[in-house]
Formats: structure tokens, C-alpha cells, sequence
């Protein structure tokens, strides 16, 4: 069986966090979780980290690798050599509170404010008669809230206040399907300059996303959508 | 009353427990070492069940299901997902079950309808097209996470304290009743006395341990399972084999994606599960008979976690005999006052659990305060960061 190399991050606020190496047998068809949660195991009780489903639908265990915003749980190690160490560091643009740990509330409370609905219309399987019984195909929405595009976001670097990929995202399925939303307040919130008009295209988020989000061509939509209202409150006399 | 009450554990017992004590108007603090649902809640198989799956061996445990399934469809919409679940025949063996699991599941209270193959596949048109019989129940299928933290908003909301990263290292006690557990800090590795009049263990596969602690014996048994996701989403409904329970026979449908499940054998350490390789293959395996090209799309996670069984005498070793329903242990009868757990059972049966659980604890306070978890509907999960 391999042993792996992680150099992972450790530290606590108020201190200056620094780079360990660490060493873990697993076989090549575990996961980044996996080896993280052996560390933890049988090495060191008080690293900090999240997770919880391991298939990447909570969105817990978002890190990022060698650079790069990625899910622990479905990073296989087989794409790395155990030659070389596997560098895993906290998601940029959040509150740090230790290790590989941050605090997601900013986002989440972005998320309420939006009021964004995780169970939407199933398009995936909807060309299928319905179960009898079952009135509307629902499904989870493909995002999952891990904040990986927010790290990778190099406007949230320059600009606390902006909303951020996620939200937008969020913004352009509610006016989609509103599901009871308040569209006119929606369209109030993208149409800011710390909202829509701030992203300017890096496409990170998009390449990051691990769950088909695609939150820049999201971005893009809501941006035609509210040059499409402003031109209606236009010519329908500046109301 | 201002009693105050521990909960350890941050799955989907204790989070249950925490919001029907704090409902109940319990001064209320949970303790869990990780992040909320890090231990077996947060990497199940995320079936809803229908009580189906036990309807022919375990009909106490079936009967909870539905009842509790019916019950989370009312207080927890935001975190299910609601198409409905099939049990399929895939030969001759399986088909021989078809009437007694018809007729087990009314027993029960499931409702369950066979429908015509060629519905079943146009409902379905990646099922195996060799199928013999189907038959439609109400399963459905939760997100774990989101499941524990809409327990655990609501709790809050109503005034419970939530410590994560906070790990239960001892127990405290005054002669031979718990007054407090001694937990540790895992962000700043410092120690503290917490105190409290009752302790609640939910602590899932880990209870027996943490009973330990306390100088008393729980015949926890974890049996761990493994599950296997995939890149493509190819069932609308959960696909359930028509057979006694046994393994890989539930494929789950979640978002995008679609998880096999589940083996079953014993571990002595839930704390770290590797994952044999010929369980993976024997899921593969049994994937591919109900889908087949089951993974086509990729495979996109492969984890393990450990059930909490409650052990019987004379079961078999894998684990499969135990019954899934659950038990409460009030442990004076162990001569430990004050201490009581809580484990067994399912994420379905949750709230049933933590009823039961409470139920318990007002009698040992002598108090009298109805349950009302049934009807309050559930906060949202993203109140949990307000
Ligand atoms: C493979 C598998 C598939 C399953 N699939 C399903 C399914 O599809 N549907 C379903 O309804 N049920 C399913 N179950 C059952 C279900 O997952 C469990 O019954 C349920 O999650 C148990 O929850 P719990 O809260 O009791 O335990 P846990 O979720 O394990 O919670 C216990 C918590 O205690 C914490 N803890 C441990 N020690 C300490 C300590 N010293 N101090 C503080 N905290 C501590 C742990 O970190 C953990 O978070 C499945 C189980 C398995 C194993
Ligand atoms: S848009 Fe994608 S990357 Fe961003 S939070 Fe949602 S799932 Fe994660
Ligand atoms: S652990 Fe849930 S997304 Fe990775």
C-alpha cells in the first residue's frame, strides 16, 4: 500500500499558521478525506477540519489543494504521486478559525438573505410520466453551498462586500423559479454595484465549481436580465 | 424549570434530542468533536425509508418508519426529496417475495401498489429491462447534513448552546450520580468542566465508549457499510431490491448523482474504516444488475461509516440479525444516576428516538411536558449560522 505525504496547514488565529508534513498508508483508490481523516485518527486529535457526507453533497469539505479549490471527498489520491507532498490549505475568503477549518456563516446568511430554495424542479429525469402519488419531480439544487467558488474568486479578494458567485448563482435560479421568492427584491439585490455588475469574468468560480453551478454563465444571464429590465423601465416611462 | 441537560453527539439522535429537550423548555447544551454530523449521520445512505426494506423481517422498525417518514415530509420539507420508491424483482428468487411483501408492508401501514413492469420502466428507463415485478412505496431521500442542522437551528432558536470541535474526555460525577462531563476544546486543546442534571448519550456507534467512561456497559455494536456514488443521476426514484434485506440492493438517488449501498460487517474502531476491496466490487456488482453501466458516469466517491446497532444475544456476525429499531437506556438501573443514552434505530426514526429519549428524562425529573416535535415545523438549516 502507498504512503502518501500531506503538508497541510496548521495553526490557530492569533498565531502564525505554518506548513506540516505528514505521512498515511492508504491505497491509491482512498480519497483526500480519507487521508485527512486518518491524520486525525491515529496522528494528531486536534487537527481541525470539516466534513460529513463524503460524496460531495454537504459541501463541508471544501480545501484548497496544491492551490487549487477542491472537495477532500472526491479528490482521489491516485492523482497524486506519493513521491510528492500534497499541499492542502484552508478556502480563502472566509473567516479562518484553525488548521483547514473556516467559518462559513457570511455565506450562509447571503444564501438566506436570497432565501435560495435547495429543492427545485427536476430537469434531469423530466421527460419521464410522474410516479403516482408524486404531484412535482423535485431534486436537491446542484449547489451545494461549499464555498469553493468564493475562495477561487478573485473579486472577494478585493471587495468584502460583494455578493459573490455563489449568490448571484443563487439570485439567477429564484428569478428562474422563484418558488415564492420576491423577484423585483432579487432583481434590487444583483442590480448593485456589489452585486452583478462587480463580477468582472474571471471564470474561476466556474472552473472550480465542483456541481455544475457554471456560476459565471449564471452571472452573465443575470446581468442580460437586469440590462432587459432597466431598457423595460425605460421605455415603459422611468417607473 | 431550568434543568439543564447534556447532549453528546451532533448526529441526527442528538440533534433530535436537543430540539425536542429545548421544546420541552430544557436548558439544553450539546457537546460534539467534530463538525455537526462528522460521525455516522452525515454519510448514510440518505434513504427516507418507507419501512419497506424491513416490512417482511423487522416489523416494529418498518412501522417506525413510515410513521416518522410521514411526520419529516410535514416539519422538514427543505431537506427531502420526495419521488417515491420502487422494489424491483430481478429473477425468480426475488419474485417468490413479491405477496408476502405485499402483504407485510399493509401489515405495517406502507402504502405499496405493484405496477406494471412497463411502467415501472417507462418511470425508469435506466432500470434493467429484465425486471419481474414492481412495486411503488413511499420512500424518499434526505440530506444529512442539512437534516442535522435544521434539528439543531431549531434548538438553537429555542435557546440550546451547539459546541463543536468540543470532544466529552470524562465524567463528572457527585457520589454515584453524573453531574457534568469534562470536555476538551479541540481549537485551543483546553479542558472544562461542563455541568448539568442529566447527560444524554448520543453518541451513535461511539455510545458504548462514551458509556464507559461513565463506569456502564451498552451493547453497541458498530457494523459498518459501505457506499459507492456515481457521476450521473440515472434513477428518479430509489431503486429497492423485492428481497429479504442483504447487500448492495438500494440505490439511492441524490441531486446529480446516484449512490449503491450498503455491506455490513462488524469494526472495532468507528473512528477510522477502511474500506475492503471486495466490498466495493460485490457493489459494483450488484449496481450493474439493476442499472446496468451503472458507472458509465464515473465513480465520484466510495466512503464507509459504522451503524450503531444495538447488540442481542445469539445474532449473527455480520450484523444483518440485529434488530434496526432502537433502544433507551436509563442507567440507574446500572446504578449510574442521571445518565441515559440513546442509540439504535435510523435517521428516519430521529425524532421517534429522541421522543422516547426525553420521554425518559422528564420521568427521571418527575416532570410531566408533552412531546410537540410532531407538529412544530423545523427552522431552516441555514438558520444554524444566524
Ligand atoms: C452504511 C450505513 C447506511 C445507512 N443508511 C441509512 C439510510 O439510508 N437511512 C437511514 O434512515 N439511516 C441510515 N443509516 C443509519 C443512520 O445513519 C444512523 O442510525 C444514524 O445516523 C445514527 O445517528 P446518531 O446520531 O445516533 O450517530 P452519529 O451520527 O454517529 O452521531 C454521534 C456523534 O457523536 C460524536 N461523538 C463521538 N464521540 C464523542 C465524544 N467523545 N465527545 C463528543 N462527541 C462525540 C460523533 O462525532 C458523532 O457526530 C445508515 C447507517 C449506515 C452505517
Ligand atoms: S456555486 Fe459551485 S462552487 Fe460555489 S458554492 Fe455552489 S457548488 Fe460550491
Ligand atoms: S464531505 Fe460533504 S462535500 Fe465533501
Amino acid at each position: 500500500m502507498p504512503t502518501w505525504q500531506l503538508r497541510l496547514l496548521r495553526g490557530r488565529p492569533g498565531g502564525s499558521p505554518r506548513l506540516e508534513i505528514y505521512r498515511v498508508e492508504l491505497p491509491a483508490e482512498a480519497y483526500l478525506i480519507d487521508a485527512v481523516e486518518k491524520i486525525w485518527a491515529e496522528q494528531d486529535r486536534s487537527l481541525l477540519f470539516r466534513h460529513a457526507c463524503h460524496h460531495a453533497s454537504c459541501g463541508a469539505c471544501g480545501v484548497r489543494v496544491n492551490g487549487r479549490e477542491r472537495l477532500m471527498c472526491i479528490t482521489p489520491l491516485r492523482e497524486f504521486s506519493p513521491d510528492r507532498p500534497i499541499q492542502v490549505e484552508p478556502l480563502r475568503h472566509f473567516p479562518w478559525l484553525g488548521d483547514l477549518l473556516v467559518d462559513v456563516s457570511p455565506m450562509m446568511r447571503r444564501m438566506a438573505e436570497v432565501g435560495f430554495a435547495i429543492v427545485r424542479q427536476d430537469e434531469l429525469t423530466a421527460d419521464r410520466p410522474l410516479p403516482e402519488g408524486i404531484e412535482r419531480i423535485t431534486r436537491f439544487e446542484d449547489c451545494i453551498e461549499c464555498g469553493l467558488c468564493l475562495s477561487a474568486c478573485p473579486v472577494m479578494a478585493a471587495d468584502e462586500a460583494y455578493l459573490g458567485p455563489a449568490t448571484l448563482a443563487a439570485i439567477e435560479r429564484m428569478l428562474k423559479e422563484p418558488r415564492g421568492g420576491d423577484t423585483a427584491r432579487l432583481l434590487t439585490l444583483a442590480d448593485d454595484p456589489h452585486g452583478a455588475w462587480r463580477c468582472h469574468s474571471a471564470m474561476e468560480c466556474t472552473a472550480v465549481c465542483p456541481s455544475n453551478v457554471d456560476p459565471a454563465s449564471a452571472i452573465g444571464r443575470l446581468r442580460r436580465r437586469l440590462i432587459a429590465e432597466r431598457f423595460r423601465r425605460w421605455i415603459g416611462g422611468g417607473r | 424549570m431550568s434543568y439543564h441537560v447534556i447532549v453528546i453527539g451532533a448526529g441526527s439522535t442528538g440533534a433530535a434530542v436537543a430540539h425536542d429537550l429545548a421544546l420541552r423548555g430544557f436548558r439544553v447544551t450539546v457537546v460534539e468533536r467534530g463538525e455537526v454530523a462528522s460521525g455516522t449521520s452525515g454519510r448514510n445512505h440518505c434513504l427516507l425509508h418507507s419501512g419497506g426494506r424491513y416490512a417482511m423481517r423487522d416489523p416494529e422498525s418498518a412501522r417506525e418508519c413510515i410513521e416518522e417518514n410521514m411526520i419529516l415530509r410535514r416539519i422538514m420539507p427543505e431537506a427531502l426529496e420526495l419521488n417515491d420508491g420502487l422494489f424491483v424483482a430481478l429473477d425468480e428468487q426475488d419474485l417468490a417475495w413479491k405477496e408476502r411483501f405485499l402483504a407485510a408492508c399493509e401489515e405495517c401501514g406502507i402504502p405499496a401498489r405493484e405496477i406494471p413492469v412497463r411502467q415501472a420502466l417507462a418511470l425508469e428507463p435506466h432500470l434493467n429491462p429484465n425486471i419481474l415485478a414492481a412495486v411503488q412505496v413511499p420512500d424518499g431521500v434526505f440530506e444529512p447534513f442539512r437534516f442535522c442542522l435544521s434539528f439543531l437551528a431549531t434548538a438553537r432558536r429555542n435557546g440550546a448552546t451547539v459546541l463543536t470541535y468540543t470532544e466529552v474526555v470524562d465524567f463528572v460525577f457527585q457520589g454515584r450520580t453524573v453531574a457534568g462531563v469534562r470536555v476538551r476544546d479541540r481549537r485551543t486543546g483546553e479542558e472544562r468542566v461542563i455541568g448539568g442534571d442529566i447527560v444524554v448519550n448520543a453518541a451513535g456507534p461511539w455510545s458504548g465508549r462514551i458509556a464507559a467512561m461513565a463506569g456502564v456497559d451498552v451493547p453497541v455494536v458498530p457494523t459498518a457499510g459501505v457506499m459507492i456514488s456515481v457521476g450521473r443521476r440515472w434513477n428518479r426514484m430509489v431503486i429497492n431490491r423485492l428481497n429479504m434485506p442483504g447487500d448492495g440492493d438500494i440505490i439511492v438517488p441524490q441531486r446529480r448523482t446516484a449512490i449503491i449501498g450498503t455491506t455490513s460487517w462488524r469494526v472495532e474502531d468507528p473512528d477510522f474504516i477502511p474500506i475492503p476491496e471486495d466490498h466495493v466490487r460485490l457493489l459494483l456488482d450488484r449496481a450493474e444488475r439493476f442499472i446496468p453501466g451503472y458507472t458509465r458516469g464515473g465513480i465520484r466517491g466510495i466512503f464507509a461509516v459504522a451503524r450503531p446497532l444495538v447488540g442481542r444475544r445469539g445474532v449473527a456476525a455480520d450484523g444483518r440479525e440485529l434488530s434496526r429499531t432502537f433502544e433507551c437506556f436509563d442507567h440507574a438501573a446500572d446504578g449510574v444516576e442521571g445518565f441515559v443514552t440513546i442509540t439504535g434505530g435510523k435517521m428516519t426514526t430521529a425524532r421517534a428516538m429522541a421522543e422516547k429519549a426525553v420521554d425518559v428524562v422528564c420521568a427521571k425529573l418527575g416532570l410531566e411536558i408533552p412531546c410537540r416535535t410532531r407538529e412544530v415545523p423545523l427552522l431552516s438549516y441555514r438558520a444554524f449560522f444566524d
